[in-house]
C-alpha cells in the first residue's frame, strides 16, 4: 500500500487530483485504515475490530496466523530497566534477539539496540560521539574496553512524546513509549528531540523474510511496520505486559540486563537503584529515562 | 503470576510467598536450612560422566593432589589451585556429591551453596536475580542459572564469545544479510568454549529448562562481508 497518511496529506495541500487515488485502492479495508481513530480514543469493541482486520491482513500477507493483542498495562506497575556495564562484554545477543522478537525490517536494516563501545579511562558518558559501534574483534571482551548498549530510557520527561504533530507517540501508565505506526506520518520530529538516538525510521518498505517473523504481536509493540513510520524499543511490550521479561534480557549470556516494577519494592531494578551505583544517561536533560546503568563491581 | 490490580497483586503476591515456603520447607528445608530452592535447569554436565559412582563406587579414593589420567586427564584447576584440590569441592566418599567447607553435603543442583561459601556477596546478588541471569516472569515465576553455567568450576574466569556482526554503515545501501538459525537457551556459555578450544566431553547439548524455551539467534554472515569489514 503505497499510499499512507503521509502522502494522503501531501496530496491534500497539492490538491487531491494531483495523487489521484487509484480506484483499486477503494476496497473497504484500506478505507477503513485510513479513517482509523486514534488508538488512544477507541473503544474496547473498535479495538477488536480493527486488530481483527490487521490480522487478517498480516496472515494473508505473510502466510502464518498472526495475533495482533491490545493488552494493557498492568496496574500499578511501572517498568524500569537495569544494565549492569561491568559484565557486558559486547557480544551483541541482544541486538539480533531484539531483531528476531520484534519483526525489525532486515534490508534495510533496523536495529533498537547499538552496542558502543569505548577505552577505558576514556570521557564518555555524555560524549556518545566518541564512541565506536562497528567494532568487530574475533572475540569480546576487548582488554582496555567496555561496551555500553543504548537503546529507548523509556523517559518520564519524553522530549520525543512533546513534539509529536500527530499525538502517534505517548508514554502509557506503565511508563513505556509507544507508538501507533498508523498515525504516525513520518516527519521525523521525535527523532530530532530525542538525545539518545533511540528512535528508527523506515526508509524502505520493511523486509523480513517470511520464516523469521514473530507472528505473537502487539498492536503498540512488534506488529508489522510500515515504510515511512517511526519505531523503537517498546520493552517488548507483547511480553513484558504478559509478565515476561523483554527479549533482550532472556538472552544476555552475562546476565547484564535487570528489568522489573519500579513500584514493586521486591524487584531486581529497586535493588539495583538501590544497592549499587547507578546513573542515568545525560541526566542535566531532565529527561528522566527509567533506563538505570550501574556497575556491579 | 500476573497483577492485575495493586490490591489483587499484592494478596496473590502474599498468598504465593505463603505457598512457598510452604512448599520449600517440605522439600529444602528437610536439610534444614534457611534458603529457599531455586528454580534451575539441570547442571551441565558433560555427557557420559554422572552419576560420578559409575565408576568411583568402589574405587578407592587417592587423595594426594596429582594431576589426574584418564578420564579426567583434561582437568585442569585454575581456581586458587594453590589452596585447594578436587576433594575440597568433590566429596571423597560420595563422589556423585559436593562438599562444603563444614563437611556438608549438597547435590549438583544445588552447587551455588558451595561457589556461595567464598563469594559470598555474588551469592546474596544473585539470589535476587542481579549477578547471573534470570528469566521467565518479571513478577512471577523465574528460572535462575547456576553459576556453574557460566562459570566453568574447574576454570572459572568468564570465557570470550564472538560477538555477533556488527550494523551495517550509514554508507552499505543494504543492511548486513544475516541468516538467523533458531537454537535453544540455556546451553552452558562455556561449552562454546571447549568446544572451540576442542577440549573433550563438553559438547552442546540441550539442559532440562522447566518448561522453557528462548530461540537464539545464531548468525551466519556471508563470507566475503566479513572479510571485507576485517581490513579496516
Ligand atoms: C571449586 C570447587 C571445585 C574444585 C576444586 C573441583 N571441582 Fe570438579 N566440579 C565442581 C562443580 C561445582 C562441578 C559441577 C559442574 C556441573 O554442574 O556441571 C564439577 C564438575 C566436575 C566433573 C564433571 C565435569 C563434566 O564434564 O561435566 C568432574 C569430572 C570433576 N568436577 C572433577 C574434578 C576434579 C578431578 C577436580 C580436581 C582436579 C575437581 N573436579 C576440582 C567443583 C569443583
Ligand atoms: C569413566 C569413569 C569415571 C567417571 C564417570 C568419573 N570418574 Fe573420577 N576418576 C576416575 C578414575 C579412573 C580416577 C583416577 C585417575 C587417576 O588416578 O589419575 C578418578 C579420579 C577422580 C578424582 C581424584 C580423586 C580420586 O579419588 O582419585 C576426583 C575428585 C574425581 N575422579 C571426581 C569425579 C567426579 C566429580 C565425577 C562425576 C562428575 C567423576 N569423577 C566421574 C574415573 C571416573
Ligand atoms: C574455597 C573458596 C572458593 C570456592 C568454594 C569457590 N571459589 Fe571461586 N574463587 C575463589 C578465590 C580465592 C578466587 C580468586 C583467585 C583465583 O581467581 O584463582 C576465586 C575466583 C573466582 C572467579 C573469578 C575468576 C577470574 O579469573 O576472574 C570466579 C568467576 C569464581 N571464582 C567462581 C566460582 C564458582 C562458580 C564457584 C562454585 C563452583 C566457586 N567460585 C567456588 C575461591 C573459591
Ligand atoms: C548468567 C551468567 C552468570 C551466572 C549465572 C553467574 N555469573 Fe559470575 N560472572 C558472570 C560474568 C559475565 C562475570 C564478569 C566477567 C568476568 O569478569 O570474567 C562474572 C564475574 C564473577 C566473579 C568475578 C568477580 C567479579 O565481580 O567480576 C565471580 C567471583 C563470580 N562471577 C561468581 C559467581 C557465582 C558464585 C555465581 C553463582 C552464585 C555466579 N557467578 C553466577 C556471569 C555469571
Amino acid at each position: 500500500m503505497n499510499i499512507n497518511r503521509r502522502s494522503f496529506l501531501k496530496g491534500t495541500a497539492a490538491g487531491l487530483a494531483a495523487i489521484g487515488l487509484p480506484v483499486s485502492k477503494s476496497h473497504a479495508s484500506f478505507w477503513e485504515s485510513f479513517f482509523q481513530k486514534h488508538y488512544r480514543e477507541m473503544t474496547d469493541n473498535e479495538k477488536d475490530e480493527v486488530v481483527k482486520r490487521l490480522e487478517v491482513e498480516y496472515s494473508a500477507k505473510y502466510g502464518k496466523n498472526f495475533d495482533v493483542a491490545t493488552t494493557k498495562p498492568i496496574d500499578g506497575a511501572l517498568f524500569g530497566y537495569g544494565l549492569d556495564l561491568s559484565r557486558c562484554i559486547g557480544c551483541r545477543r541482544c541486538v539480533y534477539a531484539c531483531t528476531a522478537e520484534n519483526n525489525q525490517s532486515r534490508d534495510p536494516q533496523i536495529h533498537y539496540i547499538s552496542v558502543l563501545r569505548f577505552k577505558q579511562g576514556e570521557k564518555w558518558v555524555n560524549d556518545l560521539e566518541g564512541s565506536d559501534k562497528y567494532y568487530d574483534p574475533e572475540t569480546v571482551p576487548e582488554e582496555g574496553h567496555f561496551y555500553m548498549p543504548v537503546q529507548c530510557q523509556q523517559c518520564e520527561n519524553p522530549p520525543c512524546v512533546k513534539v509529536c504533530p500527530t499525538q502517534a507517540t505517548w508514554k502509557d501508565p506503565d511508563g513505556i513509549i509507544v507508538v501507533d505506526y498508523n498515525w504516525c506520518i513520518g516527519c521525523r520530529y521525535c527523532m530530532a528531540a530525542c538525545p539518545y538516538g533511540a528512535r528508527k525510521f523506515n526508509w524502505g518498505e520493511p523486509y523480513l523474510p517470511e520464516n523469521e517473523i514473530n507472528s505473537q504481536t502487539h498492536y503498540l509493540g512488534n506488529r508489522p511496520r510500515l515504510k515511512g513510520c517511526v519505531e523503537k524499543c517498546t520493552f517488548c511490550v507483547q511480553r513484558t505486559r504478559l509478565g515476561k521479561y523483554p527479549a533482550c534480557v532472556e538472552i544476555c549470556p552475562v546476565g547484564a540486563r535487570k528489568f522489573g516494577d519500579l513500584n514493586d519494592p521486591a524487584s531486581e531494578i529497586r535493588y539495583c537503584i538501590e544497592k549499587k551505583r547507578v546513573f542515568r544517561l545525560k541526566e542535566d536533560l531532565n529527561t528522566l529515562p527509567k533506563f538505570y546503568y550501574f556497575f556491579a563491581t | 503470576m500476573i497483577k492485575t490490580d495493586n490490591k489483587k497483586g499484592s494478596i496473590l503476591e502474599v498468598l504465593f510467598l505463603l505457598f512457598f515456603t510452604f512448599f520449600c520447607s517440605c522439600s529444602a528445608f528437610a536439610e534444614s536450612d534457611d534458603m529457599p530452592q531455586f528454580f534451575v535447569p539441570s547442571p551441565p554436565f558433560s555427557e557420559d560422566i554422572y552419576p560420578c559412582s559409575m565408576c568411583h563406587e568402589g574405587m578407592e579414593t587417592n587423595t594426594t593432589p596429582r594431576q589426574l589420567e584418564w578420564p579426567h586427564d583434561w582437568i585442569k584447576l585454575k581456581h586458587s589451585e594453590r589452596q585447594r584440590w578436587c576433594l575440597d569441592c568433590h566429596d571423597a566418599e560420595n563422589r556423585d556429591q559436593l562438599r562444603l567447607a563444614n563437611g556438608d553435603h549438597v547435590s549438583f543442583k544445588e552447587s551455588y551453596k558451595l561457589c556461595g561459601q567464598c563469594h559470598g556477596t555474588i551469592f546474596r546478588d544473585w539470589k535476587v536475580g542481579v549477578h547471573g541471569k534470570r528469566t521467565g516472569e518479571w513478577n512471577g515465576k523465574k528460572q535462575y542459572r547456576l553459576c556453574v553455567h557460566c562459570h566453568y568450576p574447574h576454570n572459572p574466569k568468564y570465557k570470550d564469545l564472538k560477538p555477533l556482526p556488527p550494523p551495517a554503515k550509514p554508507d552499505e545501501i543494504t543492511g548486513v544479510k544475516t541468516e538467523l538459525i533458531m537454537i535453544k537457551d540455556n546451553v552452558p556459555m562455556w561449552a562454546e568454549w571447549a568446544e572451540k578450544n576442542k577440549i573433550e566431553g563438553f559438547k552442546t547439548k540441550d539442559t532440562e529448562s522447566g518448561g522453557q524455551k528462548l530461540s537464539v539467534p545464531v548468525i551466519s554472515e556471508k563470507k566475503e562481508k566479513r572479510e571485507k569489514g576485517n581490513e579496516h
